[in-house]
């Protein structure tokens, strides 16, 4: 009963919070909502200066869409990509930057990560949409079919970015250093990656003085499997390797169930630390 | 659990002082294993029970651990260790307005506010209009709350934590803020929700307002619980303890106050004006209040507390009441309260007098039982009770 009307609560709160979020962050800009397509765009366009054209890299063809265009190949990969790192960065910040609500109000802290989640879901939706239309008028042949896919690994990616925004946000209230530590680990981990190139332009590679081979830590990388998940949804439109998808399901929910353990043991002393 | 809202057993909570506080990774592993920290126990085993319908006072000198109490009942602290259960819809006035956005409309964060204080969105839009008129911000409710004057933003946060319709209320200290004509609203709300059987915590600084508002109260020292009991009896014995602004007078009653201003003597008189040591009952006599002002005060307000010996409370004027203060008072001066018939039936009293600031909670002068006086039987006929309702009788027999 009590904890009935407590879920129900928290799920208004959520709402909330989330729209708290979406409303505060473009406020009294001009352009208001047309920033948070700005950012992805001049990625795309950098991007496509550098590795597109200047390094000549081409995504490999293939599937039923027929689609050669890089840019629409990286952004395939880069808005989920995008999408998982701002989540997590924006959960890490979330606590700290709402300290008197935490000191002052009692409500489940866990909403506040949730809530910074729940925004970057809205605009990663809205992102995705435009993308789907620039798609459909650019490929020989573009299909639906896999559109729901496309959510389930949007809702995969959301959890995953949950479970490491809960994760780093409490280790943060106790360590700011790992707000600082995570801006260079995205960075490793975006070209860790195979989000600016294709795969097998590091195929044989191997590090220098190792024999490690550069695919192995490809292999490992749970991103690899989300960017070929949602290009091969997306940007081929060709049915989807589920056993990619188990392991990378596997790696999110991992990632949620160790992140609320943390934040539940950690929780109890955050308005004391803020 | 039953009757009892609130319900607190051997609580404790320890916090954490670091000597150098430096949340980064490189200090915690040059530090090693050694933990360079200070344990400082604010609360220690804490225990008490607060009946649903009772309005329970937190005192105590800073840092005793009262506010510590209260954070620990909203869930904002957790105890090391103890059991706290709180029966029953919660809403804390801790700070004002806290959870507002300042970029965001009075509108859009009163449905934040009230969310987090476990609002529907259906009930949220019910009592919208009600939230927005008890704060009486009218059509600034559409503005971002940054351009808001405090006090409309303490009024707006003040109305929303009150229009959750908690069934236990906790409030600290938040009264000292606001305009005067919102902290009657607010006293007024007070008095309603505890004529609804609402159970309210408070913790306060002024003695005359827990006097007012409190049915019994527990007093904190250094994070244990003194004593619980009776408002009057544990204000009395915590005042005669706090050396801080508190004197024994020639007469030996207890004062404390600010001392700003100071009630110089308390005078009994007849209906003549002249000065008489004992009243009769149903005479005309008058109360004098001779006042000193060391400088200026702004509307001051003088109370009249008449008890029993036994400390029955029985009657407690002021001029607020009955709309008598003045604009500003200054110098020296007296105040009559004029009784047209002492409606005292004969026997002892202990009066005190208390200056105050209009709010009531800031106190000048609190002068503890300085008189005590008798009434003598005088033109009305009774002796049952302490008050009469001076009647007169008419018998109608039906025909």
């Amino acid at each position: 009963m009590t904890t009935l009307a407590e879920y129900r609560s928290s799920r208004e709160l959520f709402n909330h919070l989330t729209l708290r979020e979406l409303r505060s962050k473009y406020k009294r800009s001009f352009l208001g909502w047309a920033w948070s397509l700005a950012n992805p765009l001049a990625n795309t366009l950098v991007y496509t200066v550098v590795f597109g054209v200047l390094f000549n890299v081409h995504p490999q063809s293939g599937g039923p869409s027929h689609l050669k265009v890089y840019a629409l190949y990286l952004l395939c990969a880069m808005l989920p990509w995008n999408f998982f790192q701002t989540s997590i960065m924006g959960s890490v910040g979330s606590l700290i930057g709402n300290g008197n609500l935490i000191k002052k109000t009692y409500f489940p802290r866990e909403l506040l990560p949730a809530s910074t989640v729940g925004a970057a879901v809205v605009s990663h939706l809205i992102e995705m949409g435009l993308l789907v239309v620039v798609l459909v008028c650019f490929g020989d042949y573009w299909s639906l079919e896999w559109l729901p896919l496309t959510l389930v690994l949007i809702a995969l990616t959301a959890v995953f970015g949950l479970g490491l925004g809960l994760l780093f946000s409490v280790l943060n209230v106790y360590f700011r250093d790992v707000e600082h530590f995570l801006g260079i680990f995205f960075l490793l981990w975006l070209y860790a990656t195979p989000i600016v190139y294709p795969t097998r332009l590091v195929a044989g590679h191997h590090f220098p003085g190792t024999h490690i081979n550069a695919l192995t830590i490809l292999k490992i990388n749970p991103m690899t499997e989300m960017a070929s998940l949602f290009r091969s949804t997306m940007f081929y439109g060709s049915g989807a390797d589920w056993k990619a998808l188990l392991y990378y399901a596997a790696w999110a929910f991992g990632a949620l169930l160790v992140g609320l353990r943390v934040f539940n043991r950690m929780e109890g002393r955050l308005a004391e630390e803020l | 659990m039953g009757h009892n809202a609130v319900e607190v057993e051997h609580v404790s909570k320890m916090y954490r002082l670091f000597k150098e506080k430096n949340n980064s990774l490189k200090a915690t592993i040059m530090r090693g294993r050694r933990v360079v920290a200070e344990d400082f126990w604010a609360l220690k085993d804490v225990s008490f029970e607060v009946p649903k319908g009772e309005t329970f006072g937190l005192i105590g000198e800073n840092g005793s651990g009262k506010s510590t109490m209260l954070k620990c009942l909203t869930r904002i602290l957790k105890p090391e260790s103890g059991r706290i259960e709180v029966n029953g819809k919660v809403s804390a006035l801790l700070e004002l307005g806290a959870g507002f956005h300042p970029e965001l409309t009075g509108r859009e964060n009163v449905f934040l506010n009230g969310a987090i204080l476990g609002l529907s969105q259906k009930e949220l839009r019910k009592r919208f209009a009600a939230i927005v008129e008890f704060a009486g911000i009218g059509k600034f409710i559409e503005e971002p709350v940054k351009n808001y004057s405090s006090g409309m933003y303490v009024r707006l946060g003040f109305s929303v934590a009150i229009n959750v319709d908690p069934e236990v209320l906790l409030v600290d200290e938040v009264l000292a803020v606001g305009d005067e004509a919102f902290q009657r609203k607010c006293l007024e709300m007070f008095a309603d929700l505890r004529s609804q059987g609402r159970t309210i915590i408070l913790v306060s600084h002024s003695m005359s307002a827990v006097q007012n508002i409190c049915d019994r109260v527990a007093w904190f020292e250094h994070g244990e619980i003194r004593e619980i009991g009776e408002t009057r009896d544990v204000i009395e014995r915590y005042t005669g303890s706090v050396q801080v602004d508190r004197e024994v007078d020639e007469e030996g009653h207890t004062r404390w106050g600010s001392g700003q201003g100071r009630i110089s003597k308390v005078e009994l008189l007849d209906g003549a004006g002249q000065p008489v040591d004992r009243l009769a009952c149903g005479a005309p006599h008058t109360i004098r209040f001779h006042y000193e002002m060391s400088e200026p005060i702004a509307q001051p307000v003088f109370c009249c507390y008449v008890a029993t010996l036994a400390g029955h409370a029985v009657t407690g004027p002021n001029t607020k009441a009955y709309g008598a203060v003045p604009d500003k008072l200054d110098g020296k001066g007296y105040v009559d309260i004029h009784m047209e018939q002492v409606s005292l039936l004969p026997g002892t009293y202990d009066l005190s007098a208390v200056l105050c600031d209009y709010t009531l909670f800031k106190e000048y002068d609190h002068r503890q039982n300085c008189l005590r006086f008798d009434v003598e039987r005088g033109s009305i006929p009774e002796d049952w009770g302490v008050a009469t309702l001076t009647p007169y009788w008419e018998v109608v027999p039906e025909r």
